[in-house]
């Protein structure tokens, strides 16, 4: 077989700037260095609806934006603190189980007769808890995260399935499930929208206006150097996973407002979509890069391809081909961008004795 | 079986890795073996001749795909779109046969090369565009399930539209073994013994290993990486079409996560997720050991709700056990420099 042409850096990780250069934007190429992430999703949000008010005219109606912001708002929950445990070099695919334990637990307890906001802070309790099982299996036992928790995504679901069979649970009052699927009155805001911008506006002004978040930075770049900076990776480690199983846990509970319904196998599949949004927002899946803005961004863009393709009756299938195919995109091009700015580079400089890194 | 210790002068990290993996086929073997008695005491029919075959025939599907995971696993990646190759080469090949455009053999070599087209697509997007495999599999999860889905546009293949004879070959025999399982054990053994002595067994492993070093050395590790994710959809495509076979009935959906269980399959066999070590033995054991408690929940009469939960803690301990062991074994090194 021919040798293969390649592209970009070093095979295992990408090459990882240094510590030095936590505070300083992230490393870029001639080319790569004119397209900012954010701004590129941004013209894929506008390009988007452009397309949508082209193609249908209830695209642009209030109530549409209300019902499109909807059908996305548990996975945007999920990829915010999702954001943070990749920026940290680490993974969490154990979120959607945690949302369908958290909304088993939910209809088990109201099913027998506990008071909803006892249940639901029950709910809350057992997010803390999976949070610090997977955290601590990390920190404390040195697990790789990644089969940590695929293993809890295995186990979180079979506790869901354990403790309500497969019941679904209904007749919740209706303030609660007018809380999941209602708007915001006078408005065509949904209310889970609230907690999305809480958490968005919490976590972003963490990540990139404290030191707290300079130090998730650090860590994800070079893990090494944060620990011998005197960074506790431990304990920022085990926060972020306890952070990520509770939003989890709410999402959870919001998915059974929203549909009215507690079953175990709510939320089945959403990892997939919470981690593409965490990518696509440009989060570098090594660790060390990524903005909240352009998390919620690419959250915004799923949702706005979503409702396009729904309105044009596009089938499903397209859709998730599209998502799939976005994903990869979102990789590919800068990786093809570094590879065309260092091509660039290399005819400015003349022929170098020996290839640079990508 | 100890791949590892294939590599020429053996470093001490693969003695690690060849008695790590000594230890985790065997025991595994015994755990299996206590857990079977113990099943056994409790409800003998666990050990009768209809049921083992029945299990194994089942995990074999399993076994063919966690080998093909392996290979990439040990190469320090991941495939994550092994389950849509899986249920789009079973649709594909059911559709096929129910169409009557082809005759069975041809079917089947059209979804093995399906498969291994898939697998190439992979390899390209990781070896190639340089895209980290967890996001480029993540992404054909996705692109591979919707073209199933595209495909059928909501049909599915009865098994009524099946050859005569097609899906009963899935449960037949040779001197009382079940075909599948001869089929798992012999691409194992292949597999196995070309890791053991072919100079791309040793690759595998060494860029699972080390890749900056492997590339020093002149193994063109892209091309070792795109092969194993060529060699993964491969046994895919394979395991796609016993899984037609097996079930009869498919459609779009099929096999849908069931990449849980291929990669659990090769952490309980042994196989590391941070790429080097591990055997394709091992996986394939995993991948029994899996189908076994199954099996004995349904004969214990215990609910199947318990399954997810069990494979859970299964996936956890197994990844432990391989923590305390290399531990413990780096304590030795340490003690003993060259012993």
């Amino acid at each position: 077989m021919a040798e293969l042409p390649t592209i970009g850096g070093s095979i295992a990780e990408p090459p990882r700037p240094e510590l030095e250069a936590v505070d300083a934007p992230p490393r870029r190429s001639v080319l790569g260095g004119l397209i900012r992430w954010e701004l590129l999703l941004l013209a894929i949000v506008v390009a988007l609806i452009w397309i949508g008010a082209a193609v249908s005219p209830v695209f642009l109606s209030p109530n549409n934006f209300g019902n499109l912001v909807a059908a996305v708002m548990e996975v945007a929950i999920m990829s915010l603190p999702m954001a943070l445990v990749v920026i940290i070099g680490e993974i969490d695919l154990s979120v959607e189980s945690m949302a369908g334990l958290s909304a088993a637990l939910l209809g088990f307890l109201f099913d027998a007769g506990i008071p909803l906001p006892v249940a639901i802070a029950a709910c809350i309790g057992v997010g803390v808890l999976g949070g610090l099982f997977n955290g601590l299996l990390v920190t404390r036992a040195g697990l790789p995260s990644l089969v940590v928790t695929l293993g809890t995504l295995a186990l979180y679901r079979g506790m869901a399935l354990i403790i309500l069979g497969p019941r679904g649970i209904s007749g919740f009052p209706t303030e609660f499930t007018a809380f999941g699927f209602g708007r915001i009155p006078g408005t065509p805001i949904p209310w889970p929208f609230l907690v999305y911008v809480g958490l968005a506006v919490a976590l972003g002004f963490l990540l990139h206006a404290t030191r707290i978040g300079r130090k998730l930075f650090a860590i994800g770049k070079n893990v090494g150097a944060a620990k011998y900076s005197g960074i506790d990776v431990q304990r920022i480690k085990l926060s972020l996973f306890v952070l990520s199983s509770t939003v989890a846990a709410i999402a959870g509970v919001l998915l059974a407002a929203r549909f009215a319904s507690a079953r175990a196998d709510l939320a089945q599949g959403m990892t997939l979509t919470v981690v593409t949004i965490v990518l696509l927002g440009g989060v570098n899946i090594f660790g060390g890069r990524g903005t909240i803005l352009g998390v919620a961004l690419a959250a915004l863009a799923l949702a706005l391809l979503g409702n396009v393709l729904r309105l044009t009756n596009v089938s499903a299938e397209i859709q998730s081909i599209s998502v799939g195919a976005l994903l990869i995109v979102s990789v590919l091009v800068p990786n093809l961008a570094r590879w065309v700015g260092s091509l660039f580079e290399r005819a400015r400089r003349g022929p170098p004795a020996r290839a640079g890194p990508g | 079986m100890a791949e590892t210790s294939a590599v020429p002068a053996p470093s001490s990290l693969g003695r690690i890795g060849a008695s790590l993996g000594r230890y985790r086929e065997l025991s595994l073997f015994i755990i299996m073996l206590v857990l079977g008695a113990l099943v056994a005491l409790q409800a003998p029919q666990f050990i009768s001749v209809s049921n083992l075959s029945q299990v194994s025939t089942l995990a074999s599907i399993i076994a063919v795909a966690a080998v093909g995971q392996a290979l990439v696993i040990i190469t320090r990646n991941i495939d994550l779109s092994i389950e849509s190759t899986i249920g789009l080469v079973a649709f594909v090949v059911a559709d096929l046969l129910a169409k009557h455009v082809v005759d069975v053999p041809l079917a089947m070599a059209t979804g093995v090369a399906l498969g291994l087209l898939l697998g190439m697509g992979n390899g390209v997007l990781v070896a190639v565009f340089r895209i980290p495999a967890i996001v480029a599999t993540l992404g054909t999860l996705s692109i591979y399930r919707g073209l199933s889905f595209l495909l059928a546009g909501g049909r599915q293949v009865t098994l009524t539209q099946l050859p005569d004879g097609y899906t009963s070959a899935a449960r037949a025999d040779l001197f009382g073994v079940p075909i599948f399982l001869l089929v798992a054990i012999a691409l194992i053994v292949v597999v196995g013994v070309a890791l053991r002595r072919s100079r791309f067994g040793r690759q595998l492993y060494a860029v699972g290993s080390n890749p900056e070093a492997a590339s020093i050395l002149g193994i063109r590790t892209n091309l070792v990486i795109f092969v194993a994710f060529a060699l993964a959809g491969l046994f895919a495509g394979i395991a796609g079409v016993m899984w037609g076979m097996y079930f009869g009935t498919i459609n779009a959906s099929a096999a849908t996560g069931s990449v849980l269980q291929i990669v659990a399959a090769c952490v309980v066999g042994g196989v590391a997720i941070f790429g080097g070590s591990g055997t394709v033995v091992g996986a394939g054991l995993g991948a029994l050991f899996l189908g076994f408690i199954q099996n004995a929940l349904i004969i214990l009469r215990l609910s199947q709700f318990w399954l997810g939960a069990i494979y859970g803690v299964v996936i956890l301990v197994a990844v432990a056990a391989d923590a305390v062991i290399l531990r413990r074994l780096r304590r030795t090194q340490k003690r003993r420099p060259n012993g």
